[in-house]
């Protein structure tokens, strides 16, 4: 008997695609022979847009990059412009640690998403809604301390925007204190669950070698085995002065990446903790006029604030000519931003090495042979944002 | 004066009256139940879930099944260019014919006693009592599938295509287990008949007369696992979390409904919620000891099927989908084992005790 595979068209509009992923699937019955991913349905121009801004103007652009980490973006690339001015060693102590303890909020809330976006497209669905609870209480903070929920743009060149409101400090603790008991509820209600176990367990599987060979960072690499953490080993802001575990697996499968993803929202908690205790009344900004706005209050009462104020504003500063690479943790992988200057006060070009662009490239490697469902779970597993790979 | 059962021979006229009285109030409880079911699903599952289910329309959403109803109702009706059509529009009837056509055999209370003109009539409140009742129920089980598969191929759409296949697949493996698993009930009850079941029911637990004068003999005692993989087959059978794989909403869309609208695709939504009242009635009646309990005979048996309905809500509240492959595992290699073990084990002990 003849028989022919049938391709089958998933997304741009799919409600398990995350966004506007193409996949195009050749099938053999429900099992996969070829997965190809198409992207680009988000393509904002991100990269080019930045070329015709100051530096400051490009801050609100990377929150829309990956849109469930907005601070995590803000922090990549403010690090890489302070380490183009050179001005690394100024940014004060307290506006680091801030920093690191939103990016840790930050990766909780993203792992948050992609629990719960994982769990649905694997059928459940009460986790999702648990998930999502959790989060809006991030999302509150977000809002107490940048006035916006989801594009926060908090982050400044040399320091932060604001201090935290007053009372911040106290939500936060209380929030990080109760993940713990929300964690133990998702893993009471997935981790044992047998189900799970089968629809997770040696699925989506990625030998550590062929992992680093593709890129793969973040937690889909340290839960191949590979042990590799940019927090602990190319430590930016102040985490070399803090105490946590990187937690890594060996298995390579999915529900080694869902074990390590957990265990990181439990690190992150522990971070945030020792960062509210760290916290000392100080500056928020470093004492760059070149770079950094005056206090209001000078602005307001001095002509000379208001001229700073203005000449910052309306022509930004000019790092000298150069090219910078940094990159960072962010939750999904390994945040890097490349930047080249001319001297003058727009970026020549900037390149975002985008983790999930990277994570997606191991997708069809990983869909092979699989059947159809496999495909939905890894495409979750991998923990894709396409605002981030389009950009 | 012992009372007649009212049947066409001893009073036509009034067996007539009774049975359409009979129809039209099982018919309009049933769909009752149907569109209340997805008012509760909603409701139940949204609490579990920290929501609040539907709280707009009227006094606690509780409109809001018949504001779905209108909606879809007036919704255009379409039918893509290349499906089939005829086949694209008796599959939504094939599906929820045979699920409202299982009620008829299903008793639904004690007989009902009244006095007319002198002579007093018993009427079973049943619509018919078939001898072969069960075999009716899985015949009808089995016609159901077609609904399924029919929608899938007459859409010509991928989505619906694989639903299709998943669906005809599925659907053969569990109801092979669900029926092999209450072959031992016939062995226990030597009959066919679901009211001959329901009064085979009726005797003291294990002999023992001391329980409470309603704790009878139901067969979920006697036969724990007939009764679980009679529960999960039928779940399965009737695509219910975690067997909801034809439909499967993250992985195919929609599956075999993808590309129904309208009433269509309302006849869908009420044949999985009227399937649901089916299996929920027929687990009752066959292991729950159907109307028999403590209080009057039609709300012991609302309670046992409310409780089934409860009971597949917060299944799908709790559980991830399962793979094809792992399905087909789970039917074939656990549940059809262990309902032929069930079958030998059973016919051991009833050659033995008796």
């Amino acid at each position: 008997m003849a028989t022919e595979t049938m391709t089958i068209n998933m997304g741009p509009q799919h409600p398990s695609t995350h966004g506007v992923l193409q996949l195009i699937l050749e099938l053999d019955g429900e099992i996969v022979v070829k997965a190809t991913p198409h992207i680009g349905f988000l393509h904002r121009g991100t990269e080019k847009l930045s070329e015709h801004r100051t530096y400051h103007q490009v801050i609100p652009l990377t929150d829309r990059l990956d849109y469930l980490a907005p601070m995590s973006n803000n922090l990549g690339y403010v690090l890489a412009v302070e380490k183009l001015l050179g001005i690394t060693d100024k940014i004060p102590e307290r506006a680091n640690t801030i920093r690191v303890i939103m990016a840790e909020l930050t990766r909780i809330k993203s792992h948050l998403v992609w629990l719960a976006t994982h769990a649905l497209d694997i059928g459940a669905m009460t986790v999702f809604l648990y998930c999502f609870r959790e989060r809006e209480e991030i999302i509150d903070i977000y809002e107490k301390i940048s006035g916006a929920r989801m594009t926060s743009n908090y982050f400044r060149v040399g320091g932060l925007s604001e201090d935290l409101p007053e009372g911040l400090v106290d939500d936060i603790r209380k929030f990080t204190e109760s993940m713990e008991g929300h964690l133990e509820t998702y893993e009471g209600l997935l981790t044992g669950n047998k189900i799970w176990q089968k629809r997770t367990i040696d699925v989506g599987y990625i030998s550590g070698e062929d992992a680093v060979d593709i890129g793969l960072s973040g937690p889909a690499l340290r839960a191949s085995g590979v042990d590799w953490d940019l927090r602990r080993d190319d430590p930016y802001c102040n985490y070399s002065d803090f105490d946590f575990e990187v937690p890594t697996r060996t298995e390579g499968d999915t529900f080694a990446r869902y074990k390590v993803r957990l265990d990181e929202m439990r690190q992150s908690a522990r971070i945030i903790l020792q960062g509210l205790d760290k916290l000392k009344p100080g500056p928020i900004l470093a004492d760059c006029p070149q770079v950094c706005l005056p206090p209001k209050k000078d602005v307001v009462n001095t002509i000379e604030g208001l001229i700073h104020h203005f000449k910052i504003v309306t022509e930004g500063f000019k790092p000298e000519e150069g090219e910078i690479y940094v990159g960072i943790e962010a939750p999904k992988g390994e945040l890097g931003y490349y930047l080249v200057s001319d001297g003058s006060p727009h970026p020549y070009r900037m390149k975002i090495r985008p983790p999930s662009f990277v994570n997606l490239q191991a997708l069809p490697q990983m869909v092979e042979g699989v059947l159809l469902a496999d495909v939905i779970a890894t495409i979750g597993t991998l923990d894709i944002v396409l605002g981030e790979i389009d950009r | 004066m012992t009372p007649e059962v009212l049947s066409l021979s001893n009073a036509p006229a009034l067996w007539a009256a009774a049975m359409l009285a009979k129809i039209l109030v099982a018919f309009s409880v049933l769909m009752g139940i149907v569109a209340y079911a997805t008012w509760v699903e909603r409701k139940v599952i949204g609490r579990m879930q920290t929501r609040l289910g539907p709280t707009m329309t009227g006094p606690k959403g509780l409109l809001q099944p018949i504001a779905d109803g209108i909606k879809l109702f007036f919704k255009e009706d379409i039918i893509p260019n290349e499906a089939s059509k005829f086949a694209f529009v008796l599959a939504p009837m094939m599906i929820l014919a045979p699920a409202l056509i299982s009620m008829a055999v299903i008793p639904f209370g004690n007989a009902y006693e009244f006095t007319f003109q002198g002579v007093t009539y018993l009427v079973p409140l049943q619509i018919t009592d078939l001898n072969i009742g069960v075999l009716f129920i899985m015949a009808m089980a089995g016609l159901g599938v077609y609904g399924i598969v029919l929608a899938g191929l007459a859409s010509n759409s991928k989505y619906s295509l694989l639903g299709g296949i998943r669906a005809s697949a599925q659907m053969i493996s569990y109801e092979l287990a669900a029926g092999l698993s209450i072959i031992a009930i016939f062995m226990l009850s030597e009959t066919l008949s679901l009211s001959g079941i329901v009064a085979a029911q009726q005797q003291p637990l294990w002999g023992i007369t001391a329980f409470p004068s309603w704790m009878h003999n139901w067969y979920i005692f006697s036969q724990p696992l007939a009764f679980g993989l009679f529960v999960v087959g039928s779940m399965a059978e009737i695509n219910r979390t975690p067997f909801d794989l034809p439909e499967a909403e993250t992985e195919l869309v929609s599956g075999f409904c993808t590309e129904y609208s309208s009433m269509k695709y309302a006849l869908f939504f009420m044949a999985e919620y009227a399937n649901m009242v089916t299996i929920s009635a027929i687990s009752a009646t066959l292991f729950l000891g159907g109307w028999d309990g403590p209080f009057p005979g039609v709300i012991n048996f609302l309670i046992k099927v409310f409780g089934f309905m409860f009971f597949f809500i917060w299944i799908r509240a709790t559980f991830p989908r399962l793979r094809y492959d792992q399905l087909m595992q789970m039917g074939w290699k656990v549940m059809l084992p262990l309902a032929i073990g069930n079958i030998v084990l059973t016919a051991v002990a009833v050659l033995l005790w008796q």
